[in-house]
């Protein structure tokens, strides 16, 4: 063995450790999960969209409009009343139910532009979710487009003849019907409207959970834990001073950064056309209230996993490779409910973001916002239960030996890496 | 004279590695008892085992009375432990250190009293007011001994106490070891440092691999193995 290769090997070895390698390998998994949900996204934007179309009219112009329709769309109810078509757009989880108004084409001639009826059904509120009321708002473009190029090669004289329709939206969502908008306006607003808590949420977690993590690995270099264990004072007063002190130096980090941000997110100035309000999607006290406990409730969470995550850290540096998965644990619900609305998401998915307690304040302000009250409490009372789970498995390894002996080791492993 | 520290068969495993093999030794109070060994001879796991921070595998250790095991927070309040490779947090100054320890073991001008005396054992003079991260090691060592001692523990369990530090510091440190026995302190110390140990300590037991293969004092000792130091003493005894 020469020496160049005596001292690569040793480096690896110095730095192959369970702590670098494990917090990489959940990194990974959380990363393959996120990819599968964008293949996903990749496979629904292929299909062609399933929607409803009652056309009153009966002249030429709306043919052209069906006839792009036909083409490019699953039409699954071609009948003539709203409710019903709406009933069986609900039920085969289509996108819209387009209305052709009577007179469509005489109006159009008339130059009047002629009216398109889209009852919007929405399923989710992340961005991803509007995806295929998009296409359908693209074959609609599209039919107005073929009406232009057919009044223009008819030699038609209409002063509507670049924009001969007009939509009328109703976007109905988890059982409100707003009338005049989008479903991509309404994601839009939604997710700039509760990015908010999921960001400072994140930066919560990834600020304190660091701070509980590398306080541990530092008591065990500095080789100071000994010595506090062996004072007079509750190992359940260690721990919960412990995790109390890292949650206020965190916060404040987490503030000062939130500070910055909210400066950086003003200066953007962004400002959009549709009002919460004017939809009836506002948050009352009751509400903010119950988002606040489960922000706290959730921060207690992550600081009782960090400490769990601590108690293996050898030093510093393995304490900040510890941090990496609960950054990952932070980020990841973040991304999803940004792009997906928890209601769309695959299974899996689904399982995975309800069991990151991280992710319940994330959700909250979506779901109190349509009144879905009933998951918001499922979701505090799950990450009480996680919290309590979690205090009491630390508070059970610092009664014991292993808060000075535990560490990740992976012996087979090593014995055939090293 | 009543017992500060009974050990009655103890055997502590690591798994398969078995640290500390049927050992079994009393402490008499006010006294200085070392455990005296090679490195890995399970001096420093009986010390964190009485220290209330290991876990028994089997027999009895109890402290004044007290069992490390059913009464770990009742044996807390008695002992001072000092490890031996043991820092401070590095962010605070010695002073600092000390007085957090302190609040620990009372209130208001009972904290200043007990600061004050780790301030003397310590004699860092002015750099106390210095963060523990500009320490030399020598220095370290006295503020961790004057932490140890400064409570005026019923016990002080300390591990390797002159362990790294130059002739001068470690005599520095012996001799406020020995002093705190005048005000009331048992002292169980473990050292390699066979010449330390026969300066310091009434009785001394030997360990080899887990086990206590002679106990008595250094004199005693001495006499029965014909040696003129406790070196010679422990060399006759394991070969």
């Amino acid at each position: 063995m020469s020496d160049l290769t005596n001292i690569i090997m040793k480096e690896m070895k110095e730095l192959l450790t369970p702590s670098t390698i494990i917090p990489i390998i959940l990194m990974a998994f959380l990363f393959g999960a996120m990819g599968n949900m964008m293949g996903g996204i990749e496979e629904e934007l292929k299909e062609k969209p399933v929607i409803g179309l009652i056309n009153e009219d009966s002249g030429d112009l709306s043919k052209i409009a069906t006839n792009i329709l036909n083409e490019h769309a699953e039409i699954i109810y071609e009948g003539s009343n709203v409710e019903e078509g709406l009933e069986k757009i609900k039920e085969e989880e289509g996108t819209a139910l387009l209305v052709i108004s009577a007179n469509f084409s005489e109006g159009i001639y008339a130059n009047n532009p002629g009216e398109i009826e889209v009852y919007w059904i929405m399923r989710g509120a992340g961005v991803m979710d509007s995806i295929s009321s998009g296409v359908v708002d693209f074959l609609i473009g599209a039919a107005e487009q073929e009406i232009s190029k057919a009044l223009i090669e008819n030699d038609v004289h209409s002063d509507v003849v670049l924009n001969p329709t007009f939509k009328n939206e109703t976007t109905i969502f988890k059982n409100k019907e707003m009338k005049g908008v989008s479903p991509s306006q309404i994601s839009g607003i939604l997710v700039s409207q509760s990015l908010l808590v999921p960001i400072i949420m994140m930066m919560i977690i990834m600020m304190t959970g660091g701070t509980v993590i590398s306080s541990m690995g530092m008591e065990k270099e500095n080789k100071t834990l000994e010595t506090l264990l062996t004072l007079p004072v509750k190992r359940s007063e260690i721990v919960i001073g412990k995790i109390a002190g890292s949650a206020i130096v965190g916060l404040l980090m987490a503030v000062i950064y939130m500070v910055g941000f909210g400066y950086y997110m003003s200066s953007l100035g962004m400002s959009s056309e549709v009002n919460l309000a004017d939809l009836g999607l506002t948050l009352g006290m009751n509400d903010y209230f119950l988002v606040g406990v489960s922000v706290f409730i959730a921060l207690l969470a992550a600081l009782s996993l960090c400490m769990i995550l601590g108690t293996f850290a050898e030093n510093y540096k393995s304490a900040q490779m510890l941090n990496l998965p609960i950054v990952a644990l932070a980020v990841l619900p973040m991304f999803v409910i940004m792009m997906k609305d928890f209601d769309t998401l695959p299974l899996i998915l689904k399982i995975i973001i309800f069991a990151i307690p991280f992710s319940h304040p994330m959700m909250a302000m979506r779901s109190l916002m349509f009144d879905n009250y009933l998951f918001v409490l499922v979701g505090i009372a799950y990450i009480a239960i996680f919290s309590v789970v979690m205090m009491w498995i630390i508070v059970k390894i610092f009664s014991t030996e292993r808060v000075l002996t535990a560490k990740l080791s992976l012996p087979k492993f090593k014995r055939k890496i090293l | 004279m009543n017992k500060a520290i009974e050990i009655i068969d103890l055997i502590k495993d690591f798994g398969k590695i078995r640290a500390v093999d049927g050992t079994s030794f009393d402490v008499s109070e006010g006294e200085i008892f070392g455990l005296i060994g090679p490195n890995g001879a399970g001096k420093t796991t009986i010390l964190r085992i009485i220290s209330t921070l290991l876990q028994v595998t089997s027999g009895e250790v109890k402290v004044f009375d007290y069992d490390v095991t059913k009464d770990a927070s009742e044996v807390r309040k008695l002992i001072s432990y000092l490890p031996e490779d043991a820092g401070a947090y590095k962010n605070l100054t010695g002073k600092s250190y000390l007085t957090f320890i302190a609040k620990f073991f009372g209130n208001g001008k009972k904290v200043s009293e007990i600061v004050e005396k780790g301030v003397k054992i310590a004699s860092l003079e002015e750099r106390i007011n210095d963060k523990v991260d500009t320490y030399s090691k020598g220095m370290m060592r006295r503020l961790l001994v004057g932490r140890a001692l400064m409570i005026d523990p019923k016990l002080a369990i300390l591990d390797e106490p002159t362990s790294g530090l130059d002739v001068i510091n470690a005599q520095e440190v012996r001799h406020i070891i020995k002093d705190s026995t005048k005000r009331g302190t048992t002292v169980l110390l473990s050292s390699h440092n066979m010449l330390e140990v026969e300066f310091l300590c009434d009785t001394i037991a030997l360990i080899n691999e887990g086990k206590i293969v002679e106990e008595g004092k250094p004199q005693e000792l001495k006499k029965k193995y014909n040696a003129t130091n406790i070196e010679e003493v422990f060399i006759g005894v394991v070969q």
